[in-house]
């Protein structure tokens, strides 16, 4: 489904990518560790098509299609969805106004007609739901006033309603509670599927006793330096990153 | 992803404005340039009485007189009034019984614009008395508003049919010597339009009024006179679109607002005249004199989104003379490329509890300036008089300006005046974000537009709101990226 090779990127003009590979196969969940500045958000952004960051080298393969030619919007259309780290506000938006622009704008984009109100209002109603999202939040303007739990649901509420293929969450367990992050977690296992896959970004290995992942990366100086089960997870949560920094630095 | 972009701009950029168009139609048209003459000739062609010509005469001596003035914060060349078509009137054949005799080619220029008469009779019920080029062409749904007294016709028509109705109100709220463009209206206005809704009743319809410049050169001077008596209610709506010219067009209209005791009127104005070309060549400049006057208990409130003309220089007021009466002003004004807009409004609070509402939002763009002015003044005899404003500036770009000056004035401690101001930037974070969900740019910069505008367009009449939506998107094309 996406394949990277040899990505390069930098921010300017200093280089946070430095020749990352990954592949990633239907279905499947890819957790991104590694210490702080080790590249992991410039990732989700990169993939994402944010400007901010300049690709300087490499290539990347969205289901046959080279992305990086693609603007931010097409690769929504075409199945991408990010869950930011910090969810945008956009005050006398709604929320529903918002996501049925979205929706519609990705179906025009397939040659679809626009969605009705009816099927539209029915598929509000059983998102909302897998992440416990309060109707009245729905018709709040995007994100204004939200609580940061508020916030990251609204996240996991819009991506079950775009129904991607590749759902990148970019530390969307920052800043949860235990409770919030149950419920978040909860709603991405229910959008897990063998067509649907998911990258994981986080620091922390307690989100992945909820979303279970099937592998597990670890990012230094912009490169994957480990890649493992679930179980290196807990082998990080343990011991640090020091120990990974140390050899990496020493080979280096 | 670069190109795309490029491509985007390229295409909003090469874009020419959208309704510009010109009408083919032939025009009576007196000779260039202002003297005593030409005001009698327009007075003469018209029919008037023999006091409306003295008003005007009086206007004109007074004018000259008088200097342009120059402290809104706006630079434009002064426009060489010798050099102005003051009369201009589309050739009718005979006079018309119904729409099907009115010019194809006229019916046609409404079509492309979007407004079709029928279709506005048949399915919106808005009563249109169209304006083009300075004389009433059309007026719909006129025996229906009869039927409850309401009159509702070309100005030039009221003079004829109830002169003592115009003279009675015509300049008491914006007197014919308030300042210089007034002045020049007073003395050159060669139609618009005029209402009048009896004691007690309430218009069941918006009326409305398509103004829209049509011969090149000519100066518009309109002509607006509402009068609510006693008790009643009207809402009315005016939208403009002007064809695209190369020199500036000058527009100074007067409008007056009368709401006697407990009367209300709505005023709600859409305005997308010819802002000019991405280098700030051509344009309409729009000098406005907009005021309204509420006598006891009686409300007015002022609607307006101005996305057009080149220099815009209007400050819709309310006098509230009556005790307990209200004033509202919201506002979106938004400049794009070279345009200049100061504009605002004036609340004077004169009789006791009076109350008044102030929401301005500005959005500016490309190299343009927009200003926000107004002045909030309490009369010594206005006690408890209240005032809530709230002036919002949006920046797009880097290359643009926005500017506030609130003027205050109190004379009764008692009174209760509150400021609020705020200046923002669309975020290329937000636009980001909704790329990222799939929106396009443009739809991105509509949506977050709307959004900030959402409080003034909640004003408007439903199929306004629409078309003031769609002008916003139209007037920010391509502003951010």
């Amino acid at each position: 489904m996406l394949s990277i090779k040899d990505l390069h990127a930098e921010v300017e003009g200093k280089s946070i990518l430095n020749g990352l590979n990954l592949e990633i196969k239907p279905g499947e969940v890819h957790a991104i560790m590694g210490p702080n500045g080790s590249g992991k958000s410039t990732l989700a952004s990169v993939l994402a098509g944010n400007e901010a960051f300049e690709v300087t080298d490499g290539s990347v393969d969205f289901e046959g299609e080279d992305l990086l030619e693609m603007g931010p919007d097409e690769r929504s259309h075409a199945g991408l969805f990010l869950a930011f780290q910090y969810p945008i506000e956009i005050p006398g938006v709604s929320n529903i106004n918002f996501l049925k622009t979205a929706i519609n704008e990705k179906r025009e984009a397939l040659g679809q007609e626009p969605i009705s109100a009816k099927e539209f209002l029915a598929m509000v109603k059983e998102k909302a739901a897998l992440v416990e999202l309060d109707n009245k939040l729905a018709n709040r303007s995007v994100n204004e006033g939200f609580s940061g739990g508020e916030k990251k649901r609204n996240e996991i509420f819009q991506m079950a309603m775009l129904e991607p293929k590749l759902g990148i969450l970019d530390e969307t367990d920052s800043g949860l509670d235990i409770d919030a992050l149950r419920i978040v977690a909860n709603g991405v296992n229910q959008l897990r599927s063998p067509e649907r896959s998911f990258v994981v970004v986080t620091h922390y290995q307690r989100l992945l006793d909820y979303i279970v992942p099937d592998f597990v990366h670890v990012l230094y100086n912009g490169k994957i330096v480990r890649t493992g089960g679930k179980e290196l997870a807990l082998e990080l949560e343990e011991k640090g990153y020091d120990w990974i920094k140390k050899e990496e630095d020493q080979l280096a | 992803m670069a190109s795309n972009e490029e491509e985007i701009l390229r295409e909003v950029t090469d874009s020419d404005y959208k309704f510009g168009f010109t009408t083919n139609i032939d025009s009576d048209k007196v000779e260039k340039g202002l003297n005593e003459d030409i005001i009698r000739l327009i007075s003469a062609k018209k029919n008037e009485p023999e006091w409306l010509l003295e008003f005007r005469l009086e206007a004109f001596e007074q004018w000259k007189k008088m200097e342009e003035p120059d402290w809104a914060h706006v630079n434009y060349e002064k426009p060489d009034f010798q050099d102005i078509h003051y009369y201009a009137a589309p050739q009718p054949k005979k006079k018309l019984d119904s729409l099907d005799e009115v010019d194809p080619e006229l019916l046609d220029t409404f079509n492309k614009l979007g407004i079709s008469i029928d279709e506005q009779k048949r399915l919106t019920g808005v009563a249109v008395d169209i304006v083009m080029d300075s004389v009433s062409v059309a007026t719909t749904f006129k025996e229906k508003l009869a039927e409850l007294g309401i009159i509702f016709c070309s100005f030039s028509e009221a003079v004829q049919n109830h002169p003592e109705l115009v003279r009675k109100y015509m300049g008491t709220i914006v007197p014919k010597t308030d300042n210089f463009y007034a002045a020049l209206n007073s003395a050159v206005f060669t139609d618009g339009s005029f209402a009048y809704i009896p004691k007690g009743v309430k218009c069941p319809m918006e009326l409305s009024t398509y103004f829209r410049i049509n011969e090149a050169q000519t100066g518009q001077f309109e002509r607006t006179l509402v009068v609510a008596d006693k008790g009643s209610y009207v809402s009315y709506l005016e939208g403009c679109t002007a064809p695209m010219r190369d020199e500036n067009q000058l527009h100074a209209a007067v409008v007056e607002l009368v709401a006697l005791d407990d009367a209300e009127i709505k005023y709600s104005t859409v305005q997308n005249w010819y802002p000019g070309d991405k280098n700030g060549h051509g344009g309409i400049f729009n000098f406005v004199t907009k005021r309204g006057l509420c006598e006891r208990n009686a409300k007015i409130s002022w609607t307006q989104v101005e996305t057009g003309s080149a220099v815009t220089w209007k400050y819709p007021s309310c006098v509230l003379k009556g005790d307990n009466s209200v004033g509202e002003f919201y506002s979106v004004a938004v400049t794009n490329n070279f345009q200049q807009a100061d504009t605002g409004t004036k609340m004077i609070h004169i009789g006791a509890n009076t109350k008044s509402t102030i929401i301005s939002k500005g959005i500016s763009a490309g190299r343009s300036h927009n200003s926000y002015r107004g002045l909030v003044k309490i009369n010594k005899n206005a006690r408890h008089a209240r005032n809530f404003s709230q002036c919002d500036s949006l920046l797009m770009g880097d290359r643009c300006g926005a500017h506030t000056f609130p003027y205050i004035e109190t004379e009764n401690s008692t009174a209760k005046v509150e400021h609020e101001a705020t200046t923002s930037k669309i975020g290329e974070d937000q636009i980001f974000y909704c790329l990222q969900r799939g929106i396009s740019e443009e739809k991105a910069i509509s949506l977050i537009v709307n959004g900030y505008c959402k409080e003034v367009l909640n004003k408007l009449p439903m199929e306004f709101a629409v078309e003031a939506q769609k002008l916003l998107s139209i007037s920010l094309e391509g502003s951010v990226g």
